[in-house]
């Protein structure tokens, strides 16, 4: 079984935040949340698709879903956790509890604030999660990344020929992602921010997955400026 | 939902733009697999056409032949991983009388809107239609342009008179290859004879019962009847030939695409009293027939193979660009794009 997880905003960081969360503003006619979560909506590979956002907009984003999607019937919306990772916990325990896990349940995790994702990118994820048991979508840098270790001079300079931008979906075998993040200690948990890296941590191959640049996770408000620009009516 | 849309933006240039699909309408949504390129779509890409008509146009999706695999529909006719092909002709208006290629209100992909070059395409229902299993997708991928030989030759049937000895064919490009492969099909007790100007090319039409060069045409030649797909300047040439050689009252069947007006020797088409129609373009009906022409007659789809040209994978916009002036250098064939954008 293929699941389908959008992440919305884990609840420790927006705590106390009185802006509204990104995923709730509007591109075209639509919350930025629903014009992702439709790309899920259309691809009828997913036996369910779990959105995760905080505990305070679960209310606010079930009444979305009801406005804007026909049948509602494969959305569910759960409470997120502190940090990304604890947040595809929760959406794993929800799996575990609901279907069971089998040795080739697959979760497409995806950021609600990547509403320009394409219907070939999670295809892609499908495909190489079932292949290889983890997969990135990435793009190739373009900008030179430079390491600091003191955050004041350069430590090294890697070549730009190997490095990549990591995008969203990342897509994994729920079995593996769930047992090799149990294996990990707190410390290790702690400077954790991504997912694929708990596989890599293993020694397990993650396969890239072209993405694409438009495929922009919108963060600041000239991320949502850069939006309104790509879906502006031309013609 | 927010749909990738690759479109011209100038001459050679393709760019990226998004479209909202609203999911709650009854549109079916399929993603492209095989798009197959058009002299049409070239004209564009290469700025062929009037700088008042590009100025109209673009920024505009090419490609009006593809097929694809439904991914979603909402009234329940198709599963998802159907494989089908996409209709590019949209009627905004019913006629009883006019057919929906014809009239001026329908729109037509990849000229007054976007066409397939897209993540999804949005159609609506009756724009589709299934392809038989284990076809091969190259080939179907130019359904579309099959389409309009069956369109044309089911005109003809009902136009030309009952006198069909002779049937000439000027033309011995894709659209002329095809129409001939699929009027032996459907007229087998009619003599077909092939006229082209490329005389390798002439050799591939080894169903047809003769085939002459434009430049050595017995002088006693005579023809019932016409079908003209020859396009551009030569198409001149091409009618007022067969104007010398077909026999009085015949039909000639116009389907070659002209920018420019063509001179026409209109003194011996009154003489004879021959009737010139034109036949662009297909609608449902047609893309129907041809699919079921396919499972009926799986020799069409032997010869059609011989048509496919280059088959180019497209994963980025450099892709698409290579594609299309792959397709510059063909003499003859079709160029298919398999759509991994």
């Amino acid at each position: 079984m293929i699941f389908g997880v959008v992440l919305a905003g884990g609840i420790g960081n927006r705590m106390g935040n009185v802006e509204k969360p990104k995923q709730f503003l509007t591109i075209g006619n639509k919350p930025i949340l629903i014009h992702t979560l439709e790309k899920f909506y259309v691809n009828d590979k997913f036996e369910q698709i779990i959105v995760l956002c905080p505990a305070q907009w679960v209310e606010h984003t079930k009444n979305l879903i009801k406005k804007y999607l026909k049948d509602t019937e494969r959305v569910v919306v759960i409470t997120g956790g502190a940090t990304r990772n604890d947040t595809i916990m929760n959406a794993i325990t929800h799996i575990e509890e609901k279907y069971g896990i089998e040795d080739d349940t697959i979760i497409v995790t995806h950021d609600s604030v990547r509403p320009f994702l394409t219907h070939r990118i999670i295809e892609d994820n499908i495909k190489y999660a079932l292949e290889y048991g983890a997969c990135d979508t990435v793009i190739p840098a373009t900008d030179t990344i430079v390491e600091s270790q003191d955050h004041k001079v350069i430590s090294n300079i890697p070549d730009r020929s190997k490095m990549y931008q990591g995008q969203t979906p990342q897509s994994f075998k729920v079995k593996k992602l769930k047992q090799f993040f149990n294996e990990l200690t707190e410390e290790e948990k702690e400077i954790l921010t991504d997912a694929a890296k708990i596989f890599v941590m293993k020694g397990e191959p993650v396969y890239l997955v072209a993405g694409e640049v438009f495929n922009i996770k919108i963060t600041y408000p000239y991320d949502l400026r850069v939006a309104e620009t790509l879906v502006k009516e031309e013609r | 939902m927010l749909n990738a849309v690759y479109r011209l933006v100038a001459p050679r240039r393709f760019d990226v733009t998004f479209k909202d699909i609203d999911l709650c309408g009854d549109k079916i949504i399929v993603r492209p697999t095989h798009l197959s390129i058009c002299h049409a779509d070239q004209r564009y890409y290469q700025g062929a056409r009037p700088a008042e008509i590009l100025e109209q146009k673009l920024p505009m999706a090419l490609i009006h032949e593809a097929i694809g695999e439904v991914v979603y529909d909402p009234t329940g006719e198709f599963k998802s991983g159907d494989s089908v092909v996409m209709i590019p002709n949209t009627p905004t208006q019913e006629d009883e009388v006019i057919a929906e290629n014809y009239r001026r209100s329908s729109k037509f992909r990849a000229s007054g809107f976007d066409g397939f070059m897209q993540d999804l395409v949005a159609l609506d229902a009756d724009r589709v239609v299934r392809l038989p299993q284990g076809i091969d997708k190259t080939i179907a991928a130019f359904t579309e342009l099959v389409s309009v030989s069956v369109h044309a030759l089911n005109r003809f049937d009902k136009i030309a008179h009952k006198r069909r000895e002779v049937v000439g064919i000027w033309g011995d490009g894709n659209l002329g290859y095809i129409t001939a492969v699929f009027f032996k099909a459907m007229f087998p007790d009619t003599k077909l004879y092939i006229f082209g100007a490329d005389k390798e090319k002439l050799e591939d039409f080894t169903f047809a019962d003769e085939t002459y060069h434009v430049k050595k045409i017995p002088s006693d030649m005579k023809i019932d009847h016409a079908i003209e797909c020859v396009g551009g300047e030569p198409s001149q040439m091409a009618i007022n030939q067969i104007i010398d050689y077909i026999n009085p009252e015949g039909t000639i069947s116009l389907l070659g695409v002209s920018e420019y007006p063509v001179p026409i020797n209109t003194r011996m088409v009154l003489e004879k009293g021959l009737r010139l129609y034109g036949s662009s373009r297909s609608g449902r009906a047609d893309f129907e027939k041809t699919v079921a022409m396919y499972e009926s007659n799986p020799e069409i789809i032997e010869y059609l193979s011989n048509l496919v040209g280059a088959v180019v994978e497209v994963d980025s916009i450099k892709d698409m660009t290579k594609a299309f002036e792959m397709d510059i250098q063909k003499s003859i064939g079709k160029t298919i794009m398999v759509w991994n954008k």
